[in-house]
C-alpha cells in the first residue's frame, strides 16, 4: 500500500525536481496517448519534439513562441509571488496590441520608426495596465475578487477588438475580412535573424528577465510583496500597505502582457486581427508556475511550453492528429505539476500488510 | 493514600515515540494510583502532551506498553479511551460557539442522547462537583472559565476513572484557579485519578501528590512535590540553576512615552471584544503591565496599539505625537516596537530565513537602502541578533519555523530590542518558552526599561507582571482599570479585576467572568 507521510521540513530537492518529473510524466502519458490514437510512439515523439526544431527557422519559431510567454510569465510572477491572482493576462495582451496597433494606424503615415515604435510599446504597456487596473481598483476599493474580474475582462477586451475591426478599424481594401489595414514598414520590428521571423521584441524579454532576476533578489518591494503572499498578517504587522501589493502585482502582469501584445502585432502578425494570441496569456501562467515564479526557471518553461504549441502544429501537419493535442500536452504539464508539488511537502513510503501498532 | 493493595489505575512501561525529526518520548515508566493527583512536569517540547496523547489514543507509541487497572491494553482511539474510563480536557477548547452548553456536551458523547434528560445531567453533575452550568445558555456568551467548566462536565458524565488535564489554569483568574482545585480534590477524595499538566510550580506544590518531571523526552525524575521547594522543582525541569533577578535600587521615570486616550473601538469579529474608552499612558523608564483573562479585549487594544489596526489620530501619542491613523510602519518610525503574542505568520514569516525575518521590521533601519536588500547588513544583523540572545538556530539562513517557538520568541524579541526601541509593547512575553529563556526575557525587559524605554508587558501570567512591573492594570469586558503601582495592590485584588467583579463602571451588559 502508497502512504504519503508528511515530511518535517518541505524537500528542497523538490521544489525543483517537481517540473522535471511533471514533464517526464507529460511525455509518458503523451506516448500512451500517440500509441491510442493509432501512431507509432517513437515516430510521434520525433515529430512533436524534434522535428519542429531541427532547423534555424524552426528554432526562430520557437523564440518567437516563447519569448510573450516568457515576459507575461515574469510580469504574472510579480503578482503570483504576492498571492495576486492575475489570470486575464490574455485580456491585457489584447487590449495593448490594441493600444498599440491604434498608435500604428494613427500615426505610422507622419512618423518616423525611431519614435513610432517607442510610443506603440508605451502605448501597448499602458493599454495592458489600464485593463489590469480595472481588478486592482475594485480590489482595494470593493475587496473584489481579482481573479473573476481579470478572467471575465478577457472576453471583454475580445468583443472590443473585434467590434473595432469589423468597425471603424476595418481594413477598406481588405475584401470585408475583420482585419485591420496591414502595418508599414516603419511600425514593424526589426527582424534580428536573417531566414527566420525573430524580431526585436524578444530583446525586450532578455532585458525584463535580468531586470526581474535583481528586482526579486534585491528589491525591497519584491520581500514586501512576498511577506504578503506568504503571510498577510505579518505584512500588516511589518506596516506593508497591502493596496501597494495589489496594484504593483496587477500592474506587472499587465504591463508585461501589454509588451507582448505589441510585440505580436508589431512582429509576427503586422497587423490587429482575431485571435492576436494563441492563449499566451493562459499558457503563460502554466509557464510562471512550472518555473517555479523564478526568472530563470520561466525562461526553461517558456521554452518547453513554446515547443509544446510547436509540436502541436507539426503533429497536425505530419500525423494528421487534431490541434487539440498541444492543448492536451500543456494540460497534462500544469495537472502533473500539481500532483507532484504534493511530494515536496510529503514524502512516498510504501507500507507492508502489518501496520506499526503499539503493543 | 493507603492504596497499595489495588492495582495501579495507570501505568505505562517503556513508552518510546518517535517523530521524524525529535524524540518525543523515550522509555518513559508513570505509575498512577487511584484518587491520586499526579503532576507530569516539563518545560515546553519535554514530551508532555504526545505522552498524553498517547494515553488519550490520539497518539501510537512506536514501542512500550500501557496497564489499566492491571490489565494490559492497547489504546486505539479517544473513543476506546472514553470506554475504558479516562476524560481529557485539552488545553485548547473545542466547543462550537453557536450552540448551547447541552449541545455541545451531546456532540461530544459517544451515544446519541435524549436532550431534556441530558440537561438534567448536566445540572445535577455541575452542581455536585461546584461546577455550576446553565444547559440551555449559548457557549459564546460563557467566560473562559465557563467554558473549560463545560469541558470538565463533558468529562465527568463519563464518570472517569482518569482525568488527564492539560495546563488548565492557563486561562483562569486565581479565584477560578481556587474553585477547579476544590473540584479536582473532590473528584480525587472519590477514587478519580488527575494526571495534571503544568509548568506551574506553586499549582503542582498546593495540589499533586506526587510529580513525574520530564525534560527532553525522558523522566528525569518523581518527586513528592509538597516536599520541594519551586526552585527546587524549577532546577529539576531545566536542569540547571534558576539566575535571579536583577532590579536597580533607583529607578527615573521620565516623561510619558505612550498615551493613549478614550479609544473607543467596536469590533468586525461577532465574537471579539470591543473597547470602551480605555485610558492608558506609559512612561519613559517604567514597565506598565496589564492583566487579564484571553478574550476580554486584549487582542483589539494591541491592533489599535500596534497600527495593525489604526483608528484616529487622536487616540494614540507616540512620544507626543498623534499616531492613531498611523499604520504599524509610521508607528515603528516614531520610535514604537511591538512584539506580537503570534509568532510564526505574525511576528515572522514562518517560510523566510531569520536574515530576511530581521528585514521584515528592519528595512527603516539600515537593512534596506534605497530600495534594496543590504543582505551584508541583515547577515551580520541577524547573526549578532542569534549571539545576543542565545537563540538556538542552525544560523542566519535558517527558515524561521525550523525554529522551536521559545527560539523564535527570543528572536523576534531580540530583533525588536536592537531596533533601538522607545517604546516597546510586547504580549506573552513567555509563553511558550523554557523557564530559563523566560527569566532571560524579562531580565531583558528590565534592563531595558532601566536604559529609558517605556515598556507596555501583556500578559496572562499574574506572576511575571508582579514580577517585572511597576504598575499594573487589568483589561476586563473591553474596558481597562486604572494602572496601580505593584507595591499598592496585591494578586488577590489583581484577581477580582479580572473576574470583573469589581468594576470600574457598573455596566449591566458585564461578561460575568469567573
Amino acid at each position: 500500500m502508497i502512504r504519503l507521510e508528511p515530511r518535517p521540513e518541505p524537500s528542497r530537492a523538490m521544489v525543483y525536481l517537481s517540473p522535471l518529473l511533471a514533464m517526464a510524466l507529460m511525455l509518458v502519458v503523451g506516448m500512451i496517448v500517440f500509441t491510442l490514437l493509432g501512431q507509432p510512439p517513437l515516430k510521434a515523439f520525433h515529430a512533436f519534439f524534434v522535428e519542429p526544431i531541427n532547423d534555424w527557422y524552426g528554432f526562430g519559431e520557437l523564440l518567437i513562441k516563447a519569448s510573450p510567454l516568457a515576459l507575461i510569465a515574469l510580469g504574472l510572477a510579480v503578482g503570483f509571488r504576492a498571492n495576486i491572482w492575475n489570470i486575464g493576462a490574455e485580456g491585457q495582451l489584447t487590449m495593448g496590441a490594441l493600444a498599440a496597433g491604434g498608435m500604428a494606424l494613427w500615426l505610422q503615415d507622419s512618423t518616423g520608426v525611431w519614435i513610432l515604435l517607442p510610443l506603440m510599446f508605451i502605448a501597448g504597456a499602458l493599454g495592458g495596465m489600464l485593463w489590469a487596473s480595472i481588478p486592482a481598483l475594485l480590489r482595494t476599493r470593493f475587496n473584489t475578487s481579482e481573479i473573476l474580474v481579470s478572467l471575465m475582462l478577457v472576453y471583454v477586451a475580445g468583443f472590443i477588438l473585434s467590434w473595432l475591426i469589423h468597425g471603424s478599424w476595418r481594413d477598406p481594401d481588405g475584401y470585408g475580412f475583420p482585419q485591420s489595414k496591414m502595418f508599414e514598414s516603419n511600425a514593424l520590428l526589426l527582424i534580428l535573424i536573417e531566414g527566420t521571423r525573430v524580431h526585436a521584441g524578444v530583446l525586450i524579454t532578455v532585458v525584463a528577465l535580468m531586470l526581474a532576476g535583481v528586482f526579486f533578489r534585491w528589491s525591497l518591494t519584491a520581500f514586501q510583496m512576498r511577506v504578503a503572499g506568504l503571510a498577510p498578517k505579518a505584512a500588516l504587522y511589518a506596516g506593508f500597505k497591502q493596496k501597494k501589493t495589489v496594484w504593483i502585482g496587477l500592474l506587472a502582469g499587465g504591463a508585461a502582457a501589454g509588451l507582448a501584445g505589441t510585440a505580436e502585432v508589431a512582429g509576427p502578425i503586422g497587423q490587429l486581427l482575431m485571435p492576436i494570441s494563441p492563449g499566451y496569456g493562459f499558457a503563460a501562467i502554466i509557464v510562471a508556475f512550472v518555473g517555479r515564479l523564478h526568472p530563470l526557471g520561466i525562461l526553461l518553461a517558456s521554452l518547453l511550453m513554446a515547443l509544446l504549441y510547436l509540436g502541436g502544429e507539426s503533429a497536425q501537419m505530419q500525423l494528421g492528429l487534431p490541434a487539440a493535442v498541444s492543448g492536451v500536452f500543456q494540460g497534462m504539464l500544469l495537472f502533473f505539476l500539481l500532483a507532484t508539488d504534493v511530494l515536496i511537502q510529503f514524502r512516498v513510503r510504501w507500507v507492508g500488510k502489518t501496520s506499526v501498532g503499539a503493543a | 493514600m493507603s492504596l497499595k493493595q489495588t492495582p495501579p489505575r495507570l501505568e505505562l512501561r517503556g513508552i518510546t515515540k518517535r517523530y521524524p525529526s525529535v524524540v518525543a518520548n523515550q522509555g518513559i515508566d508513570l505509575v498512577v494510583q487511584p484518587g491520586e493527583i499526579h503532576a507530569l512536569l516539563g518545560e515546553n517540547g519535554a514530551g508532555k502532551s504526545t505522552l498524553m496523547k498517547i494515553v488519550y489514543g490520539v497518539v501510537k507509541p512506536d514501542t512500550g506498553s500501557l496497564v489499566w487497572n492491571g490489565q494490559a491494553v492497547t489504546i486505539r482511539s479517544p473513543a476506546q479511551a472514553r470506554a475504558l474510563g479516562i476524560g481529557m480536557v485539552f488545553q485548547h477548547f473545542s466547543l462550537f460557539d453557536t450552540l448551547t452548553v447541552a449541545q455541545n456536551i451531546a456532540l461530544a458523547l459517544d451515544q446519541k442522547q435524549d436532550m431534556p434528560a441530558l440537561s438534567k445531567r448536566i445540572t445535577e453533575v455541575s452542581n455536585r462537583y461546584g461546577l455550576p452550568l446553565e444547559p440551555d445558555r449559548l457557549v459564546h456568551l460563557l467566560s473562559v472559565g465557563e467554558r473549560q467548566r463545560v469541558e470538565i462536565v463533558r468529562c465527568l458524565l463519563q464518570e472517569p476513572q482518569l482525568l488527564i488535564m492539560d495546563e488548565p489554569t492557563s486561562v483562569l483568574t486565581p479565584q477560578a484557579v481556587r474553585k477547579l482545585f476544590e473540584t479536582l480534590r473532590r473528584l480525587a477524595s472519590e477514587g478519580c485519578s488527575i494526571l495534571y499538566i503544568s509548568h506551574k510550580l506553586d499549582e503542582i506544590r498546593e495540589l499533586c501528590h506526587t510529580a513525574t518531571v520530564l525534560r527532553g523526552g525522558k523522566v528525569t525524575g518523581t518527586a513528592n512535590p509538597q516536599l520541594e521547594s519551586s526552585k527546587s522543582l524549577a532546577e529539576l525541569m531545566i536542569g540547571k540553576e534558576l539566575p535571579a533577578y536583577k532590579r536597580a535600587s533607583t529607578r527615573t521615570v521620565g516623561e510619558p512615552r505612550l498615551v493613549v486616550n478614550n479609544l473607543s473601538r467596536a469590533t468586525d469579529d461577532p465574537f471579539g471584544t470591543p473597547l470602551e474608552q480605555i485610558q492608558l499612558s506609559v512612561h519613559a523608564g517604567e514597565i506598565v503591565g496589564i492583566a487579564g483573562v484571553s478574550g476580554n479585549g486584549q487582542q483589539e487594544l494591541l491592533y489599535a496599539l500596534s497600527g495593525e489596526k489604526p483608528s484616529q489620530s487622536s487616540d494614540v501619542l507616540i512620544n507626543g505625537q498623534a499616531a492613531g491613523h498611523l499604520d504599524a510602519g509610521g508607528r515603528r518610525s516614531l520610535g514604537l516596537r511591538f512584539v506580537p503574542e503570534e509568532r510564526l505568520g505574525r511576528g515572522a514569516v514562518p517560510e523566510m530565513s531569520l536574515e530576511l525575518n530581521a528585514l521584515l521590521t528592519g528595512y527603516a533601519n539600515g537593512l534596506s537602502k534605497a530600495g534594496f536588500i543590504q543582505y551584508a547588513n541583515i547577515r551580520e544583523f541577524s547573526k549578532a541578533c542569534i549571539e545576543r540572545f542565545n537563540v538556538k538556530a542552525s544560523g542566519p539562513e535558517a527558515a524561521a519555523k525550523s525554529l522551536s517557538g521559545g527560539n523564535v520568541q527570543k528572536y523576534i524579541v531580540g530583533r525588536e530590542l536592537m531596533l533601538n526601541p522607545e517604546v516597546l509593547v510586547i504580549a506573552q512575553p513567555t509563553w511558550g518558552v523554557d523557564v530559563g529563556a523566560a527569566s532571560f526575557i524579562r531580565q531583558t525587559l528590565l534592563d531595558l526599561s532601566h536604559a529609558g524605554v517605556a515598556v507596555l508587558v501583556v500578559s496572562e501570567e499574574l506572576d511575571e507582571l508582579f514580577e517585572i512591573c511597576d504598575r499594573i492594570a487589568v483589561i476586563a469586558a473591553g474596558q481597562l482599570s486604572v494602572a496601580k503601582p505593584v507595591a499598592e495592590t496585591s494578586i488577590e485584588e489583581i484577581g477580582l479585576l479580572m473576574g470583573g467583579t469589581r468594576l470600574l463602571k457598573n455596566t449591566s451588559e458585564q461578561r460575568g467572568t469567573l
